[in-house]
């Protein structure tokens, strides 16, 4: 089988490749997602903790 | 009421919901789309005559005769019993071919069905070309084809089945279709 | 009835994150090798079909990914009733990060089937009883996400989800057995009936080997979803504090 016959896929090539294209990015991104949820989540929370400790600070003061 | 006794009443109107919800949607399906009509059904009267319908069989070998000159295509459809002429203008879908299981929407003019639209089924068997090949040569394939005409769009809705839509083990064969 | 009390021990939010931590990596690994064993038979060593050709290839994302999308939904509604009954947090979160992945799975199986159906049947949709259901699961996804999305307490989302999720239930029995119950333009199963499968070995192989595939990413996907956020509901936490503290920056 020659690389341009298996691109071909039988002439089913459109139908063929958009499926396991859209497989690809849909579940790539639904696995990458979170990676950057939580990179977001942690800064987030970082800036609230530090806010909490100069609040508690400036109470104490 | 109670806040616990209100929440409880919000569970209670979900439930409830849904359930008139899906059972409608379980009463539109018995209606509309699990039905088409075998040839044995159009030719016993009980097709709709005014508006279009479902048919559903298998093409019959060597009734396919193609129009030179213009996408038309007529042929014959059975439901192993009866069989009922087809006319359909338009492109067809690649897996259809005689012997192979159709479905196809339109309105009965002159005694033939005027397809506006044809739909191929397949079975749920898998194999290689060569073992297909070899199936048939070795004749099993033939066993195949009987259990093929067993499928429900061959066996006439009305017998043994007074409700097309609804789980008839004995009349429609699990698994087929 | 109790459960016993390693199970929340080992269900605390705490030990989830840090054992999670631990499998990922497992899961993801094990993930792509059976993904790439998966694609290579499903594309170069797999024969062609008798009847269909090439185009059965897409069989091989398709059929996994509807798998997926049923097998989720019970993970769902079965962690949703954990939750609920014996008021375990992770339960209830476990149940609310599946619902993305369980609705692009739902949504993957919806598309491809369709680009499957246009050069087989004839059409990309049609309102069958089999299409017709998983298109009500997708329905059912994005109205779980919609009802977590909308009710900022997590006690009281969970508690709204997991009714919809049991209610929804009933869904999937009717998707399973559509195909025998109604005639339907979309066939019957092919595996998981009692007999033997009607696929010939050389294409089903890769066809489990993609399920598996499909599974294991599943289980990585839903436990990097699960950390961010635990993170982010015990966040007024000792533990919590300390993980976000020890992150580089």
């Amino acid at each position: 089988m020659s690389p341009s016959e298996f691109f071909h896929m039988g002439g089913y090539a459109v139908y063929v490749w958009s499926s396991y294209g859209l497989a690809l990015v849909l579940l790539g991104w639904v696995l990458i997602s979170p990676v950057f949820t939580k990179k977001s989540i942690i800064k987030e929370l970082k800036m609230k903790y530090r806010q909490q400790e100069r609040q508690r600070q400036e109470d104490s003061r | 009421m109670t806040a616990r006794q209100k929440r409880m009443m919000f569970v209670a109107m979900l439930v409830a919901g849904i359930g008139v919800f899906i059972s409608l949607i379980m009463m539109a399906l018995n209606e509309n789309i699990n039905h088409f009509f075998s040839p044995t059904e159009i030719l016993e009267g009980k097709a709709p005559v005014d508006h279009s319908f479902r048919i559903g069989g298998l093409v019959v070998t060597g009734s396919v005769k193609r129009d030179p000159n213009s996408l038309r295509i007529d042929f014959d459809l059975t439901d192993g019993a009866k069989n009922y002429p087809v006319i359909y203008e338009g492109i067809l879908p690649d897996l259809f071919r005689e012997g192979q299981g159709i479905v196809a929407t339109g309105i009965i003019k002159n005694n033939v069905f005027i397809a506006e639209e044809v739909l191929a089924k397949h079975d749920e068997n898998y194999m290689p070309p060569e073992v297909a090949d070899a199936l048939k040569k070795s004749g099993k394939w033939s066993e195949e084809n009987i259990e093929a005409m067993k499928h429900p769009e061959n066996v006439p809705v009305g017998e043994g089945n007074p409700y097309p839509g609804s789980p008839a083990s004995e009349a429609r064969p699990a698994g087929a279709l | 009835m109790k459960l016993p009390a390693i199970v929340h021990k080992f269900s605390s939010p705490k030990n989830f994150y840090t054992m999670s931590g631990k499998m990922i990596p497992w899961f993801m690994w094990s993930f792509l090798i059976t993904l790439f064993a998966g694609l290579y038979y499903g594309l170069f060593v797999a024969p062609p079909d008798y009847q269909q050709g090439e185009s059965y290839r897409i069989m091989y994302i398709h059929v996994p990914a509807a798998w997926m999308s049923m097998f989720i939904y019970m993970v769902m509604a079965i962690s949703a009733s954990v939750g609920l009954i014996w008021r375990i947090k992770t339960a209830d979160l476990m149940a609310s990060v599946s619902a993305p992945i369980g609705a692009a799975f739902t949504f993957l199986a919806l598309v491809t089937g369709s680009l499957w159906g246009k050069p087989m049947w004839g059409t990309y949709w049609v309102w069958d009883a089999r299409l017709t259901s998983e298109l009500i699961l997708l329905f059912l996804y994005l109205g779980f996400i919609a009802l977590q999305a909308a009710i900022e307490d997590p006690r009281n989302a969970a508690r709204a989800g997991a009714v919809l999720l049991i209610v929804g239930v009933v869904n999937i029995p009717i998707i399973h057995y559509s195909v025998e119950w109604w005639s339907t333009l979309h066939q019957g199963a092919t595996v998981g009936k009692f007999d033997k499968p009607s696929m010939h070995i050389s294409m089903l192989i890769p066809l489990l080997v993609m399920a598996t595939s499909f599974k294991l990413y599943y289980a990585a996907s839903v436990l990097m979803r699960a950390r961010g956020e635990i993170l982010r509901r015990e966040q007024n936490t000792r533990w919590v504090k300390e993980v976000v503290e020890n992150e580089s920056k």
